[in-house]
């Protein structure tokens, strides 16, 4: 039977890497992250979880364990944060290129100069071009959720993924949690049984130097080259969307959930004014929309899930009849706007929808940000978009400028 | 929604007491709860703060407390340090654990106030942690009488679901002593 139980985020996060029967763990502390591998290692010091435990010296090598025990076909789980995510960033290109279904879980945080222990997303959005699969949360109901729908998608797709939700926000408060049973878990995900692996009965090399051009191989079949694989990630991320979507309705189906759609909503219906985001800002958001609903103002909320595949058509039925568009954020792409902005503007090339959009850069190094805020901008917002000059902006909120 | 803060010092179990509520406020039937720490680092003896958010329907609001409904105050010596009262809602309610009379303290106009001797509750029942004595139980209990919002059953169930059975009992007498020890002004 599932059971609700109150836990913190990374509790949950290390719950769901358990259900799943991971089998190897590799992983270095990093705040906030860091009780999520002390859960699992109790897990498999208690024997409850068998699994690897291996201990590295570095985030770096904390991937370069998870790469090689997936490419021999363990199923495989690790977790960081912040300067841990940035430490790994040559490994997670290796992950992606090599087409191994590594799970990861990213609790955002900011990342220096200055040292920031607290929450943004700045961390997992810098990997964005990294060939990896991007899930966000919006409660802790959705990092378990979302850890164990991750294991389906990554090795029905063969492409990693990365499930990102806020530090402290989420990893360390405390809210119920319904935690699916065993059986329903083992039912919805079987055993990982990889297409190949290395195995020392039939050694490979694998990844060598490749040139330009496509070459025939040993056996005169003709290989293909280092774009034909790119072609193929682009290919899995882009087919990754149909299955993000089926295996959410699949959950959905055993626990009730609704994970059908690679975004969710909150009274979107007959909304005019559409606020777009991504993890708890967005969860926020939705306190704001119910104050500004009791004004008469018709606002909804549509939050991001997946955000590499980015959920382009998703987007475009969903914002279709927006008066207004709010995009709040914890990231900047320095030197123009918040990278979800853009994302969203490019989605929306060519469809002929034009409303105006205010992009809300927010919560950076972990600034608070409160229901009453969004409601605040939103309401500013509104008024300043009478303006035709205004009708496209970048707003710091909550920043002394 | 009701806010609750806890105000404390590192080591006083400020972050136990606010789960322990969050835990007693859900099996009481309220659908959304939440606890959480001051987010950071934590150091022994120094000010911090754990909130408890209780809802009928399950929360959706993550930030940190603006204005609490209920300030729970661990160590009295924290109202010379932080400006408390000013971080209550009009007509909040402020629980100190302190030897004062209520009359001896200054209230903000509008609020509430309830105290309770909790180093006393503690001691009364051995409840120490390093020769220092536990109040956060006792002050759940002064919550139960105080705030009339999670019911003294309730918080004795949050109580020996959370804490290790060997010291539930005295925590769970020590919780019904300050109940009965509360005493309230301001309604």
């Amino acid at each position: 039977m599932a059971e609700t139980i109150i836990m913190t985020g990374n509790t949950a996060a290390a719950i769901a890497a358990k259900l799943c029967q991971v089998q190897v763990v590799a992983a270095y502390p990093i705040t906030p992250q860091t009780s999520i591998i002390e859960t699992l290692s109790q897990f498999i010091e208690s024997g409850a979880l068998k699994a690897e435990y291996v201990r590295v010296e570095s985030e770096h090598s904390a991937m370069t364990v998870c790469i090689s025990a997936s490419t021999v076909g363990a199923r495989v789980f690790t977790s960081t944060s912040s300067h841990g995510l940035l430490y790994m960033h040559e490994q997670l290109h290796w992950a992606a290129g090599s087409r191994l279904p590594v799970v990861m879980c990213c609790v955002n945080r900011g990342v220096g100069a200055p040292w920031s222990i607290f929450n943004d997303q700045q961390d997992s959005i810098a990997q964005r071009d990294t060939g990896w699969i991007q899930l966000y949360c919006r409660d802790n109901q959705e990092i378990i959720d979302t850890v164990i729908q991750a294991y389906r998608i990554a090795e029905e797709v063969y492409a990693p993924v990365m499930v990102c939700y806020d530090g402290f926000v989420l990893s360390h408060t405390m809210m119920p949690v319904c935690v699916p049973d065993t059986e329903t878990v083992n039912s919805f995900l079987p055993p990982y049984k990889p297409h190949t692996f290395l195995s020392a009965e039939k050694p490979r090399n694998i990844n060598p130097v490749i040139f330009p051009g496509m070459r025939h191989n040993s056996e005169g079949v003709l290989c293909d080259g280092y774009m034909e694989m790119r072609y193929k990630l682009q290919e899995a991320l882009e087919k990754a969307r149909d299955v993000i979507v089926s295996v959410g309705m699949q959950y959905a189906k055993l626990t009730g959930r609704d994970y059908s759609e690679l975004l969710w909503r909150y009274k979107t219906e007959d909304a005019e004014i559409l606020l777009t985001g991504m993890g708890s800002i967005a969860t926020e958001a939705t306190v704001a929309v119910d104050q500004l609903r009791q004004e008469g103002i018709k606002a909804g909320v549509v939050g991001i899930r997946a955000y590499r595949p980015f959920p382009r058509k998703a987007i475009q039925e969903a914002l279709k009849n927006a008066k207004a568009l709010i995009v709040l954020e914890k990231d900047i792409s320095y030197g123009f706007e918040g990278a979800l902005c853009s994302d969203i503007k490019a989605a929306l090339y060519g469809t002929g929808l034009n409303a105006p959009l205010h992009n809300y850069i927010a919560g950076l190094g972990g600034r608070d940000v409160k229901a009453r805020e969004i409601y605040e901008a939103v309401k500013t917002s509104l008024e300043d978009m009478k303006s035709k000059k205004a009708q496209n902006k970048t707003i710091w909120i909550n920043c002394r400028r | 929604m009701h806010e609750i803060i806890w105000h404390g010092r590192g080591g006083q179990g400020v972050v136990v007491a606010a789960q322990i509520l969050a835990e007693a406020a859900y099996l009481q039937g309220f659908k959304g709860v939440t606890s959480a720490p001051t987010f950071g680092p934590e150091r022994r003896g120094a000010p911090l703060t754990a909130s408890t958010r209780i809802a009928d329907e399950p929360l959706r609001t993550f930030s940190q407390i603006e204005f609490a409904d209920i300030a729970v105050v661990l160590d009295p010596s924290l109202l010379q340090v932080v400006d408390i009262q000013s971080s209550l809602k009009a007509g909040g309610l402020i629980i100190i654990n302190t030897n004062l009379q209520p009359a001896d303290i200054r209230l903000k106009a509008g609020l509430k106030l309830a105290v309770i001797d909790a180093v006393s509750v503690a001691l009364k029942f051995h409840l120490l942690k390093e020769g220092a004595p536990i109040v956060n139980t006792p002050l759940l209990g002064a919550f139960a009488r105080a705030a009339g919002l999670v019911s003294l059953t309730y918080l004795e169930k949050g109580l020996r679901k959370k804490l290790p059975p060997q010291v539930a009992a005295a925590n769970s007498l020590a919780l019904k002593t300050a109940y009965e020890e509360t005493v309230m002004i301001g309604e």
